[in-house]
């Protein structure tokens, strides 16, 4: 069992591969990287990174990207944790029928809801508005969300409750004041996975957006059907969509295993 | 777990998200039934064609045979993530610097937006100037993936390995870090091999995360569209065309709403039994 740790060495390798290949060829020059096989950039260049920082159409993507899946996450979180604490804590009318229901949304191939998506937001006037690629994420978000959180606070001993009331707190000041810090590390897990899924999806942001709202996978895909292919340049807006995620995950490293350790189902 | 008392207001505590889901998820979805019973010819004028359309797409050889794809591709993703997962999360650290370090670096594909990893992979394996295709070429195997079948397929599922194994293994790995060490050290007094260890112990532990890990994995893996779009847009020829690209195709490339709504029923209806069937089948084991 000496050899052990070459089994995640050899997978994390393996998982380098392809981003040390995105991040070298954004280094290059788009001749280079056409002109055949070079393990290293040859003429290293900071252009394309430049471009797409200077250009308002390459970073307004980023930006609105972030705003939706922000906009995303505090919706789907704030929406959740009630709902949660509502599973965790009581027996009502349907409870089980509602939990599967909902877990349901997360089912559903986004194929399938991209036209009527694309129907329903025209309809009430919000198409190409970041709060519209946000509501739509919601879909699979929040049943995800609730997921998560109701596996936390099932963990929270009930006594806790009890004694706050006991001690004169009304619903809201426990809840805010004891219960939330409680739960703080769910919360953060929660959050992670719903900017996670909102970062990482497309076809719904992509539907939902013309221009004000463009994200920037979608800015990727048009630029490259319409100024032939500049490789180096995608590349680089490649290397940076990896960057907000590595961030994240920086911060929950340590919570991300016991999100659903903890979880129901 | 703690003792649930009966309590109706808790409605009051899911009305916000019911309203979220049900706005985004009952409208879309009533009008894709809406459009599964109908023919049109434009200009908004529909006329109700009942099952018309669903006796069409259960009887064509072209939803068989995209279905017949996504069933080999789920089939052979499963097969190879769960026991790479779980073989991986066994030989990861268990604590320390490097466990930071192997969980974060392991995470990062998970945090790629699907549409540049089918980006990144499509030209890392162009055989004439991507890292892989180029590397494979230079061992003299022929390797095109835009022209062989076969090749496409590896170069899919070597795809969907790389991006998704990780979560199997983050999963796994919580599974893992649940077992409380007076476990291992009864195994240990008692000589437990390393195979009885796996067996008795860990296997048992897991099996719940892992439940987990098959239900969203196949439920991600049967809805895939944005990757092997960007990665080979369906071909060559059809070899690659999945479900979801060929809903997309008969929806938006030939406008065919009819169809392409009563596949979507079709398709819905299947992710959802096969997840149900999961679904209890988790359930009645946590009640046991």
């Amino acid at each position: 069992m000496r050899l052990r740790w070459l089994v995640p060495t050899l997978y994390i390798l393996f998982l380098m591969l392809p981003i040390y290949w995105l991040v070298s060829m954004s280094f290059k020059t788009t001749n280079e990287i056409l002109g055949g096989l070079t393990l290293w950039p040859k003429n290293f260049t900071l252009d394309n990174y430049i471009t797409i920082l200077t250009q308002p159409v390459w970073y307004n993507g980023y930006i609105n990207s972030i705003i939706y899946v922000c906009m995303n996450t505090a919706i789907s979180v704030t929406a959740a944790l009630p709902a949660a604490y509502a599973f965790s804590r009581f027996r009502f009318l349907g409870d089980k029928h509602l939990f599967f229901w909902l877990l349901t949304n997360r089912m559903a191939p986004p194929a399938v809801f991209a036209l009527p998506f694309f129907q329903l937001y025209s309809a009430i006037n919000l198409f190409d508005t970041h709060i519209a690629v946000a509501l739509a994420h919601t879909l699979f978000n929040i049943p995800l969300a609730v997921w998560i959180l109701e596996g936390f606070m099932s963990g929270v001993p009930k006594q806790l409750d009890e004694t706050a009331y006991v001690d004169g707190y009304g619903f809201w000041r426990f809840f805010v004041k004891i219960f939330l810090p409680t739960i703080r590390s769910g919360v953060g897990v929660a959050a992670f996975f719903c900017f996670m899924f909102s970062w990482v999806e497309l076809l719904l942001a992509k539907t939902l957006t013309a221009v004000a709202a463009k994200p920037i996978a979608a800015t990727m895909t048009r630029t490259a059907s319409s100024s032939g292919f500049e490789l180096g340049l995608l590349a680089a807006a490649g290397a940076l969509t990896i960057i907000p995620g590595a961030v994240v995950i920086y911060f929950v490293r340590n919570y991300i295993a016991k999100g659903f350790s903890l979880g129901r189902v | 777990m703690n003792e649930k008392a009966p309590y109706q207001k808790g409605w009051i505590f899911v009305i916000p998200v019911v309203a979220l889901v049900a706005f985004n998820a009952v409208i879309p979805l009533m009008t894709v039934v809406n459009y599964s019973v109908q023919e049109t010819f434009g200009n908004n004028i529909f006329f109700f064609e009942g099952i018309k359309w669903f006796q069409a797409v259960l009887t064509s050889d072209r939803f068989h045979a995209a279905l017949g794809r996504q069933l080999a591709f789920t089939a052979t993703i499963l097969a190879i993530e769960l026991p790479l997962g779980v073989a991986i999360a066994l030989a990861m650290p268990r604590k320390g610097p490097w466990l930071s370090v192997c969980l974060v670096l392991m995470a990062l594909p998970l945090l790629i937006p699907w549409n540049v990893v089918g980006a990144m992979w499509n030209i890392f394996a162009l055989p004439d100037i991507g890292l892989l295709g180029k590397t494979l070429n230079n061992l003299s195997i022929n390797y095109n993936y835009t022209q062989q079948p076969a090749a496409a397929w590896v170069t899919l599922i070597a795809m969907d390995v790389w991006h998704w194994t990780s979560l199997v293994v983050l999963l796994a790995f919580a599974g893992l870090s649940s077992i409380p060490d007076a476990y291992y050290q009864a195994a240990k007094i008692d000589g437990a091999s390393p195979y009885a260890v796996f067996r008795y112990i860990q296997l048992p532990k897991m099996r719940r995360v892992l439940t987990i890990a098959v239900l969203l994995r196949f439920m991600d893996s049967f809805m895939i569209y944005t990757e092997p779009f960007v990665l080979t847009g369906g071909g060559p020829g059809n070899a690659t065309t999945l479900l979801s690209i060929d809903l997309v195709k008969v929806a938006l490339g030939q406008f065919d709403l009819g169809p392409a709504a009563a596949m979507s029923i079709i398709y819905f209806l299947i992710v959802l039994l096969v997840s149900w069937v999961f679904y209890t089948v988790m359930t009645r084991k946590e009640e046991a």
